[in-house]
């Protein structure tokens, strides 16, 4: 008989697991990868296999001989982080940008908090912010979309929707003007226009979305709280200024909005633990977003506004408690 | 049968494997020697009132409550004392019992060992709990709380409600379920008696849906009884948990650190509503119970109806011996049971199941790092944070951990059982809870 | 231009001047008068802040005995058992008061069930708190009395005083033990006493704690006190009296004969920095077990044991203390 084992309850352990969960996101995010090669082209391919094997790399090296801990690269969450990143730049990054960025996302995004479950903000976002700030023109020129580009760097390029209407309505062009040479709904939510490489097909993200929620890696309440609030907040614009405003579906569709709100600002561990609390967290992206795309410096913001909501997640635990069984009380604010 | 009903904060779908569901309950032959630990209840353990070499009869009182939250012990054979000695028992610690020596099986008189029905009840609430008490009736459900103690209900509260827990959300566990199927009437009869008892005028069967023959069988004799009703449950585990089930019932909240009758309801489990029914009509104490053997390497999974203080060596090897790769050895359900260092452990009241695993089944998985998933958070049928209260009791926060309200913890488990990163979750929490607990004592105290 | 300078020069100047009035008349109106000595004591205590002697850190202490020396004259009840009697005359010197010499002590770990005396009987898994294991079972060895050796003595250690043994899986005490007391708090089996150091540091005590009958403890441990009673009744000078199965030896009593030590069945007994005796015939039986026994009859447990050590160190560093 083998030696008996003493433990505390419970003996038994779900099907839960680190690695499931990671894994399934992988998976989420096939159908959106899928589209970004098909209008892409090899270039999408590139950057994805050079983001994903370089996160691993980074992930490795410093686990291996900086932190000189256990290397925990099988986890899937550096792929994770890999093929987020990926979505989030243009296919045509040079490769060493792509390397730099890969970099940007393990080493200061994740490692240098400590790992996995400790660091404050999404890998992919700072990487990309790094990416924007440090190379502003690679990173918003973007190539036109054409199924399967046989070139691996396509130099037509063309800018996003959104940009193009910042820009048109900077030059003094009115609205009406500028809409007719905007894809339609259609187009843009089968992901035919401009953009990084895996915000463009909204219909292959809720797709992921719908995978997730179904797995339960993700809960309903951060990305439809983002959506709403998007829509909502463009509908009042749109609805005293159609001329000046654009409608609330464009901006559902268009930008980062869905890749943002489905998969960057449910990442489990820089977004917060109760259900009020992950609603504020939606509502503040939302705000956020739509605060930057009308009335700030650059045309798209969901970036900025997951990074600057993250920061504020230790806050928003703290202030938004679950309902306690046999206490009167939802949601204690403060203490 | 329309919407069932359910508690609303957490819970999980563990894999039920109620393996012994089917097989009837048996009767193990007593064992040549018993061991009957003295302290059977929560509470002060019971003090000795017959001594070494005496002879004594089945049901015969052999150790006294000693103090207000305690129970009566009797003898659960007839034989003789052997020696009063420490013994191991299900807490893995040597706590004082009786040994006795089996001699033929010769009952106390007054014990009427009869078949019969009887649902004649002609005694006053007083005489009731009188008889409870002398009959050392404790939940049996597992948490041992003295039965009469909960009969009484302390001056300026009221009880409404009797609830009668034929949950047996626990995995594996069947026991309950088999004395619904075999004897359903006697606990319809426990149920009236202990609404007389506390005198309250409706008692509801709960009973999850996974026991459709229960559910079916105890509603059609609970029509033939005034007040007396069965609510089917939907299936979600901790549900046999006191508060959680009073939640699903009346959807009433039990308030934090409050007793069930706060709210006017009082919880028995369908075994103590058994047990009292045979005290109050046949005079027969708690010296019996139904234990569920089981395990997925075991080869003939069973119900049993065992003496207390046979040996769950006995009861393993009438289910089909020890498997050769067992790795742990559970007292109670896989969920919140204790594992056992030895199988030389006595039954005793509690003990509502044994559960064999396998080696491979186990042993923990290696511990990662939370990733902030908040599935503890979403499965917490108390609405806590375990994640935050197992980081608090990890440094040594007590005072925090206090204020985040760890006291309210029901050791259910769910959130370990839920964790991706295969944290020991309620491992931290009952290391806090132990450390709170000894705070709050000290306060008390000065 | 040089107006600019001359106006900031002159307005900086008046505001500088109005604070520092205002400064002077809020500190001397907030004015809280505190005892010097105060200061004086505390500049002589450890500045470990243990609590070792029942204060709530080096100040509060001062605080206290300062008070105290003021109103009762002496320093009964004070005693910074880190300091020891350097320092409680220092702090005495301070206060203008006497003390009495005490006698320094040790913490001592009063239990040899190592992984050679007390095998395992079972595994244990879980986090790494004795608190914890206390509440779940009697322990690995099968002893309930018995050291869990999950350390929560080393982690209340703030002197760095007491390790795990991997060769035993029971805690050492060394020289950097200022007799604080915080493991004697932490062990949830009681098995950590304070006793005196002894003159030169020799003492005997009864390294058991378990206080079943003999057969059973002996079953489990095979240097477990049996309460067999030999000691007892061999000691010349009443210093040990036998409770439940257990021999104590009272250390005011204790002359340093070692007869007790001679007449134990089990080993149960320990004499400490005694010079090795004269060979007698009868008498000879290695009173420490010697390191190799330990090492090459565990060396499977003694990787068990590093695991658990290597835990231990996470969650300490985990606990970002």
């Amino acid at each position: 008989m083998n030696i008996l084992t003493i433990s505390g309850s419970p003996h038994l352990h779900g099907d839960n697991s680190t690695k499931k969960i990671m894994y399934g996101v992988v998976v989420a995010l096939l159908p959106a990868m899928f589209i970004a090669i098909w209008y892409f082209g090899l270039g999408a391919l590139q950057v994805i296999v050079l983001s994903v094997v370089f996160c691993l790399f980074f992930e490795w090296v410093i686990q291996k001989y900086l932190v000189k801990g256990p290397v925990t690269i099988t986890d899937g969450s550096a792929m994770v982080t890999g093929i987020l990143l990926a979505f989030n730049v243009p296919s045509n990054l040079p490769w060493w940008m792509v390397i730099i960025g890969a970099l940007a996302a393990i080493g200061i995004g994740k490692m240098s908090f400590g790992g996995l479950g400790k660091n404050i903000f999404n890998p992919a976002l700072v990487s990309r912010v790094f990416l924007l700030v440090s190379f502003p023109v690679a990173m918003t020129s973007w190539p036109k979309p054409s199924p399967v580009t046989k070139t691996l760097v396509d130099t037509i390029t063309g800018p996003t929707p959104l940009g193009f209407i910042k820009e048109g309505l900077g030059a003094g062009k009115s609205l009406a003007e500028l809409s007719q040479h905007l894809p339609s709904y259609a187009q843009q939510l089968m992901g035919q226009m401009g953009g990084s490489l895996g915000e463009v097909s909204a219909l292959a993200l809720i797709l992921g979305g719908i995978f997730m929620l179904w797995k339960k890696i993700i809960t309903w309440e951060i990305p439809v709280s983002v959506l709403v609030t998007v829509f909502v907040f463009s509908g009042i614009l749109w609805w005293i200024n159609p001329q000046h405003y654009t409608d609330p579906f464009f901006n559902l569709l268009s930008g980062g909005v869905m890749l943002g709100a489905i998969f960057m600002a449910t990442d489990m561990v820089t977004s917060p633990m109760t259900r009020n609390g992950q609603l504020l967290f939606g509502f503040g992206i939302g705000l956020i977003t739509m605060l930057i795309r009308v009335w700030g410096a650059y045309p798209e913001g969901v970036s900025f506004a997951i990074l600057l909501m993250n920061a504020v997640v230790p806050l928003i635990n703290n202030s938004f408690k679950p309902k306690r069984f046999g206490s009167a009380r939802v949601a204690v604010m403060g203490k | 049968m329309g919407l069932l009903k359910t508690f609303v904060l957490g819970g999980i779908h563990p894999p039920e494997n109620k393996l012994s569901a089917n097989s009837p309950v048996r009767i193990l032959e007593i064992p040549p020697q018993v061991v009957v630990p003295m302290g059977q209840n929560l509470g002060a353990p019971s003090k000795p009132v017959v001594k070494r070499g005496d002879k004594v009869k089945t049901g015969q009182l052999i150790a006294q409550a000693s103090g207000f939250i305690s129970s009566d012990v009797h003898s659960p054979v007839s034989g003789t004392i052997l020696k009063i000695d420490s013994v191991m028992d299900m807490s893995g610690y040597r706590r004082p019992a009786f040994i006795i020596k089996v001699e033929g099986d010769e009952w106390m008189e007054n014990i009427d060992r009869s078949e019969t029905l009887i649902t004649d009840i002609n005694l006053n609430p007083e005489e009731i709990i009188a008889k409870v008490k002398e009959a050392g009736i404790v939940g049996m459900g597992g948490a041992t709380f003295p039965t009469h103690v909960k009969l009484m209900i302390s001056p300026g509260k009221k009880a409404d409600y009797l609830i009668i827990n034929g949950v047996e959300c626990e995995p594996y566990l069947t026991a309950d379920h088999q004395l619904m199927l075999e004897k359903g009437p006697e606990i319809i009869v426990g149920t009236k008696i202990l609404m007389k008892a506390l005198n309250v005028k409706q008692a509801v069967i709960g009973i999850e849906n996974n026991k459709p023959d229960a559910i079916e069988l105890m509603s059609a004799l609970a029509v033939r009884e005034e007040g007396i009703t069965v609510q089917p449950l939907q299936v979600k585990y901790p549900q046999g948990g006191e508060k959680q089930l009073i939640k699903a019932i009346t959807n009433r909240e039990v308030p934090s650190g409050k007793l069930p009758v706060e709210v006017g309801c009082v919880v028995q489990n369908v075994g103590t509503a058994f047990a009292v029914y045979e005290a109050v009509t046949k005079n027969k104490p708690l010296i019996e119970r139904v234990v569920t053997v089981t395990g997925k390497a075991l080869k003939n999974p069973s119900n049993l109806k065992v003496r207390i203080g046979t040996p769950i060596k006995n009861l393993v090897e009438m289910a089909g011996g020890m498997p050769d790769d067992t790795g742990k050895i559970i007292g109670g359900g896989p969920m919140m049971g204790k594992a056992l260092a030895t199988l030389d452990v006595p039954v005793v009241k509690g003990t509502s199941g044994i559960l064999i695993m396998r080696d491979e089944a186990s042993h923990r998985l290696a511990e990662g790092p939370c990733i902030r998933c908040s599935k503890c958070t979403q499965v917490c049928p108390m609405g806590l944070e375990p994640f935050l209260l197992s980081r608090l009791a990890r440094i040594g926060n007590y005072s925090s951990a206090e204020q985040e309200k760890v006291m309210d913890c029901i050791e259910c488990g769910s959130c370990q059982y839920t964790c991706p990163a295969n944290i020991p979750l309620l491992d931290y929490l009952r290391l806090g809870k132990s450390k709170v607990g000894a705070m709050i004592r000290g306060r008390t105290k000065k | 231009m040089s107006n600019v300078v001359l106006i900031s020069v002159i307005v900086l100047g008046a505001l500088g001047l109005v604070s520092a009035i205002i400064l002077f008349f809020i500190a001397r109106k907030f004015k809280v008068y505190e005892d010097p000595k105060f200061d004086e004591v505390e500049a002589v205590l450890p500045a470990a802040n243990c609590g070792g002697c029942g204060y709530p850190g080096c100040r509060a202490f001062a605080e206290a005995s300062t008070k105290n020396a003021g109103k009762e004259k002496n320093l009964d009840g004070f005693l910074c058992p880190v300091g020891g009697n350097e320092v409680m005359q220092k702090v005495a010197g301070i206060l203008g008061l006497e003390v009495e010499e005490k006698d320094p002590m040790i913490a001592v770990v009063r239990c040899n069930g190592s992984y050679a005396h007390s095998p395992d009987k079972v595994k244990f898994e879980g986090v790494t708190s004795c608190s914890f294991a206390h509440a779940l079972y009697a322990g690995k060895g099968g002893c309930q009395y018995g050291c869990l050796g999950l350390g929560d003595c080393v982690e209340a250690c703030e002197f760095d005083a007491i390790h795990m043994s991997l060769e035993t899986g029971l805690p050492v005490v060394n020289d950097k033990c200022t007799a604080c007391g915080a493991c004697v708090i932490a062990c949830p089996r009681d098995i950590i006493e304070l006793r005196k150091k002894g003159p030169k540091d020799k003492r005997i005590f009864v390294s058991c704690v378990n206080k079943e009958k003999g057969a059973i403890a002996k079953k489990n441990c095979e240097v477990a006190c049996i309460g067999c009673g030999k000691c007892e009744k061999v000691c010349e000078f009443d210093a040990i009296t036998i409770t439940s199965f257990l021999a104590y030896i009272n250390f005011a009593n204790c002359k340093l004969c070692r007869k007790c030590v001679d007449v134990c069945p089990t080993d149960a007994i320990w004499e400490v920095n005694f010079k090795p005796r004269k060979p007698k015939p009868e008498a000879v039986r290695p009173k420490k077990i010697p390191a190799k026994e330990t090492v090459s009859a565990s060396a499977k447990k003694q990787e068990a044991f590093a695991e658990i050590k290597s835990i231990v160190s996470s969650n300490t560093e985990k606990s970002e203390k």
